[in-house]
């Protein structure tokens, strides 16, 4: 049972439990990472799609950059409330593709003042540093070097429980027992964090953290400075493939 | 325990670890392994399956991207190689993507004969493969059949 064809033609067992973003699902859990995986090797999304559900992801697999657009509503002018369905957390997609490169897909991304703010993971077979920086002067949170490894996908899901971004509009709620997050504040020119928590956005009571009241912390201004030097900064040449990490501070306290 | 399920493990453990030894698998099958659990127990079965399709696919379209009398598109031979290249190393099929760096390489230069030449090789090898996963997918069942369970199996 294919969506629209080209979202990842799954097991029926195995539908059930991915979280397919597509207008007749429910919404996603707020409380679970949402990836959007891209890539146009059909044996290479199931792989991706398997590592990030054992990390506790759910996973919403398409098979190119335009799908992945379509997906998101970069492509058309989609009205929010769809958005707040898409809780996509973090974007991962292979370079070399047909049509659009992950590299076309990266930029776009960067583009959209809805989802600029979304970690964008990269992942080749080759690892060539011109590509590397490019990705990563671009904006790539990460560059992750194919065959992908169980490893690599657990140390990606550590730094995003760590440093839950919020995508403009996102009203999330924080399960109770989650330890202290950094939350990366909105960049200066985006517009304003969101001031009441959406209705639709969870099932039951507010836990004591919610996240509007971290963002409008005056402690998360100078983790907005420390972004911008890690982003622009250029990586450590090595013969080695540069898997580059953003670290964050671990607290607010 | 089972002498059955005790001699079928054996025979199962030995057999996984001569397969890496003669290379037809590599470090990435063992992390597709690390993937199955008792509620996905078929996982590396399935994805296997799927590449295997991949290679009837991508060998269909190298052949008759080969077959075009007059002039060769080597880039599109290309094309198809390098995703079988992708693909073989996502699933640890340790020949297979061997031949297909080979096979690019030819591709690269316009070698007809050599390109000719990994082709043939190239199907021979992912089918010898598929023949002994599944030989490998056999004992398995086997084991689980006689009440055992699948041993992990440590290559290093």
């Amino acid at each position: 049972m294919a969506r629209d064809g080209g979202v990842s033609c799954l097991r029926r067992s195995e539908m059930m439990s991915v979280g397919i973003g597509g207008m007749d699902s429910p919404p996603l859990d707020v409380d679970e990472v949402h990836v959007l995986a891209v890539d146009d090797s059909l044996v290479d999304r199931i792989v991706i799609e398997r590592l990030l559900r054992i990390t506790s992801c759910k996973v919403t697999a398409v098979d190119s950059g335009w799908r992945a657009l379509e997906f998101l509503g970069i492509d058309n002018e989609k009205a929010s409330a769809e958005l707040d369905r898409l809780k996509v957390d973090l974007i991962i997609t292979d370079y070399c593709m047909p049509g659009m490169t992950g590299y076309e897909l990266l930029k776009k991304i960067k583009e959209s003042s809805s989802f600029r703010q979304v970690p964008v993971v990269i992942m080749s077979s080759e690892n060539v540093i011109t590509r590397i920086d490019r990705c990563l002067e671009e904006g790539a949170e990460d560059f992750l070097l194919k065959p992908v490894k169980l490893a690599d996908v657990k140390r990606l899901r550590n730094y995003l429980t760590r440093d839950v971004k919020l995508s403009n509009g996102n009203k999330r709620k924080l399960p109770e027992d989650s330890p202290p997050l950094t939350l990366s504040p909105d960049s200066p020119d985006s517009s304003p964090p969101p001031s009441t928590l959406s209705p639709d956005s969870s099932d039951s009571s507010s836990p004591p953290l919610s996240p509007v009241e971290i963002i409008s912390s005056p402690l998360s201004s100078p983790i907005d400075d420390e972004d911008d030097d890690v982003l622009t900064s250029s990586p450590e040449s090595s013969p080695s493939p540069v898997r580059r990490q953003k670290m964050r501070s671990p607290g607010l306290d | 325990m089972d002498a059955l399920v005790a001699q079928l493990q054996m025979q199962y453990r030995n057999y996984t670890v001569s397969l890496y030894q003669q290379g037809f698998l590599d470090d990435q099958f063992t992390e597709l392994k690390k993937l199955q659990d008792d509620a996905s127990p078929d996982f590396v079965a399935e994805v296997l399956s799927l590449f295997f399709e991949d290679c009837v696919k991508l060998i269909g379209n190298m052949a008759r991207a080969l077959d075009q009398t007059g002039t060769v598109d080597f880039s599109q031979v290309g094309a198809s190689v390098h995703q079988l290249k992708g693909s073989s190393s996502s699933v640890g099929a340790k020949r297979v993507k061997g031949l297909c760096i080979t096979f690019k390489e030819y591709c690269e230069a316009n070698n007809y004969e050599g390109c000719v030449r990994c082709l043939q090789q190239v199907d021979i090898e992912f089918k010898a493969l598929q023949t002994k996963l599944q030989d490998m997918f056999n004992l398995e069942k086997q084991i689980i059949q006689a009440g055992g369970k699948v041993p992990q199996v440590d290559i290093n």
